[in-house]
Parts: structure tokens; C-alpha cells; sequence
């Protein structure tokens, strides 16, 4: 009984952290300090920030990254599925209504004026995203070169994503290992703690 | 419509298990879809990122449920989010159970010294295709501005570089644009 009353408590935490944050990423990261440090007692504050690492290191969504890592910790298998089911269902129910509504009045008028008025805003925030990205990601000339490359090949050619991603971590490796293993050491704590990109274009840039 | 399921979840698990960052990571493989896949155009994911972006929830997650509700509906939106939840779950509870330190593992940190700035030039690339679809119309193969759009994105990005304005929540500056949109009929 227990073991299902605390299942049940992981999946509400998460739902709750999930239906309370907009944006994702980074935004969740004082919510998740609430709900699982002050108010559950669940983990510690150390905890959490290792969890945060973790999530950001690993592909796929952060904050799901996180949920699944906390449930872990806490209650194994079933908490990791638990404490993500938890994340996924606001977003499930949200945008089924939202998209719902939409597709039914997509044929108003004054919903296409407004639909074209908010396509120049998106630009304009996402535009906003890429620019607080590369501050926090071009960190040296290793890194510009890449970014510089990978810019050149996704505008004039169709190579897959997912092997620009593939590639770009070996000859991340590669320069690390063979390149400057020396000045590697020094660089350490650099790299991943602010791997996040983080997930919400206006408030990226706190971090 | 099973192979359509199939298809949807198969292409978010490549989503899960690719798209390193978060958010706008999934941005780029979003956006390969709507070339590879007669889904949603790039109109419909513009709307997708300014709901995603207004509602509560990740980012990714929210797009993917969007994307999943926009070709199959409700049924659609759960197995696209399933499909990309799933390559994470297995990971994290791998990670968890056998490797300690696994954000301070040297190599880890080197794969993402080079997929960092990978990333952002792909999020680049993306909003790039992005503009040119939502700020130029395409006719006989010559591109015309949408002027309206772009005087609301050049003077939004602008307030945007405000400091007290960055803050804002997105929701409110899709709510001027709507605004903006309705009043001067755009």
C-alpha cells in the first residue's frame, strides 16, 4: 500500500511541476527545488543540482530527463515511469485542448489576422533564442569553427540531423583527447554544468 | 492509420534520442519533417511554437504532442509523446543504475564541447528556414516580404534586447502580435 501511495505521490509532484512551469529547461529548475527539496524532502538540494547535470547531459527533453531521475532514485523503475508519466500528462491534456480549439475556428478570419500577427513574433523570439545560445555556447575557437561548419553544411546541403549530432560529439572527443589534453583539466567545469540550452528563449540567459 | 502511429512514434523516438539540449533542440528535426513528412507544414509548426511556447509544460514535450495531435489527434499527440519520452526514460534509469558520475565523466564532457556549438548552429539553421517562410512569400519562385510580419519581428526583436522587456512572458508578446494582427488586418 505504501509503496503505491508513494508511486502515486511522485506521479502528483510531477504533475504538478509540470502543469506550473512554462518553457521547460531551466524555468522548472526553482519549481523542482520546491516541490522536491522544501516541500517533499525527497532528495537534497545537491541531489537535485547532480539530477539537473544529469538531465542536461543525456538527450531528450530536460525536464523529463529529470523526472525520471528523481523517480528513479526514489522508488526504482516504476518511480522513473511514475514521476514521468506525471510530466507528460499536463502537456497531453493542454495542447489536446488548445490544438483542439484551433483547428476548429482555423477557418475565422480574425483568427488568421492573428495567427500572421504572432508569426512575426515567434521570429522575433526564437531569432532572440539562437543569439543568447551562442553567447553562452561559443566558448573558444573550437567552438566557433564547429558552429561555423555545421551552419554552412544545414543551409547548402540535406545532411541528417541526427548524424550532424552524431559526428559533432566525436570530433568533440577527438579534439579533447588528442588535440589539448593538457589544457582539458583546466577547462572541466566548463562544459557541462551549463550544457543546457535551455528551454525557454527569455529567461535562457539567467543562468 | 497503425502505420501512421508507427511512423509517428518512431520518428519522436529519434527525436528523444537525438535531440540533445532540450527545447529548441527539437527545433531543427521538427522542422526535417515537414519535408519528410506530409504532417504539418511549416505554418502549422510557426502556431505550434507560439501555443508551445504560451502553455505550461517543456517545450519539446508540448511540440511533440501538437505535432502528433495535428496528424492523428488525440490518439496521435500520445504516441508521438510517447515516442519521445521512452529513449529518455531508458537512458536516465541506465545511467542511473550503472553509471556514477556520469555528468563528470571526461568523455561525456568532451562529446558536448562538440555538440554544443553543433546545436546552436542547428537551432540557427532552423529559425533561419523558420523566418524565411513566416516573414516572405513564395511566388514563382521569387521571394516577397510580408511587411507587416517583418516590421513586427525587426522592432520585437529590438524591445527584446531591452533588459526589463526580456523578461516578459512570451505569451504577452503573442498576444501584441495578435493584436497587432487583428487591428491592422495582416
Amino acid at each position: 500500500m505504501k509503496e503505491i501511495n508513494m508511486l502515486w505521490q511522485l506521479y502528483w509532484a510531477f504533475l504538478r511541476i509540470g502543469g506550473l512551469t512554462f518553457g521547460g529547461g531551466l524555468t522548472m529548475l526553482p519549481m523542482l527545488k520546491y516541490e522536491l527539496v522544501e516541500k517533499k524532502n525527497w532528495i537534497t538540494e545537491e541531489e537535485l543540482v547532480d539530477c539537473y547535470a544529469i538531465g542536461q547531459c543525456t538527450p531528450g527533453i530536460i525536464a523529463v530527463n529529470t523526472a525520471t531521475f528523481v523517480g528513479y532514485k526514489k522508488k526504482g523503475v516504476a518511480g522513473g515511469i511514475f514521476s514521468t508519466l506525471g510530466m507528460v500528462t499536463p502537456s497531453l491534456v493542454i495542447i489536446t485542448l488548445v490544438a483542439a480549439c484551433l483547428e476548429n475556428f482555423m477557418d475565422n478570419v480574425w483568427l488568421q489576422h492573428a495567427l500572421m500577427g504572432v508569426r512575426g513574433i515567434v521570429c522575433a523570439l526564437m531569432l532572440n533564442t539562437v543569439i543568447t545560445l551562442a553567447r553562452k555556447s561559443l566558448v573558444d575557437g573550437f567552438c566557433c569553427v564547429v558552429c561555423g561548419i555545421v551552419l554552412l553544411i544545414c543551409l547548402l546541403t540535406d545532411v541528417p540531423t541526427i548524424l550532424i549530432v552524431v559526428i559533432s560529439a566525436i570530433c568533440g572527443i577527438i579534439f579533447e583527447k588528442i588535440v589539448h589534453s593538457q589544457k582539458f583539466e583546466q577547462k572541466k567545469s566548463a562544459v557541462c554544468e551549463d550544457a543546457a540550452i535551455s528551454g525557454d528563449p527569455q529567461r535562457g540567459d539567467e543562468a | 492509420m497503425i502505420t501512421t502511429a508507427l511512423e509517428l512514434f518512431w520518428e519522436f523516438f529519434k527525436i528523444g534520442l537525438f535531440a540533445v539540449g532540450g527545447g529548441p533542440a527539437t527545433l531543427p528535426f521538427l522542422m526535417d519533417l515537414t519535408n519528410a513528412k506530409p504532417w504539418y507544414t511549416m505554418e502549422q509548426l510557426t502556431n505550434m511554437i507560439a501555443i508551445s511556447e504560451s502553455t505550461p509544460g517543456p517545450l519539446g514535450l508540448n511540440m511533440s504532442t501538437y505535432a502528433g495531435f495535428q496528424t492523428l489527434g488525440f490518439f496521435g499527440g500520445l504516441v508521438s509523446s510517447f515516442g519521445l519520452v521512452l529513449p529518455s526514460v531508458v537512458i536516465i534509469i541506465l545511467i542511473a543504475r550503472f553509471l556514477d558520475n556520469f555528468s563528470q565523466n571526461p568523455y561525456v564532457r568532451a562529446a558536448f564541447y562538440g555538440i554544443r556549438p553543433a546545436v546552436t548552429a542547428l537551432i540557427g539553421a532552423a529559425v533561419f528556414g523558420l523566418c524565411r517562410v513566416s516573414l516572405f512569400t513564395e511566388a514563382d519562385g521569387v521571394l516577397k516580404p510580408e511587411v507587416g510580419s517583418m516590421i513586427i519581428a525587426v522592432v520585437v526583436f529590438g524591445l527584446l534586447q531591452v533588459k526589463c522587456l526580456k523578461k516578459l512572458h512570451p505569451a504577452l508578446w503573442f498576444l501584441l502580435g495578435a493584436g497587432i494582427g487583428i487591428i491592422l488586418r495582416l
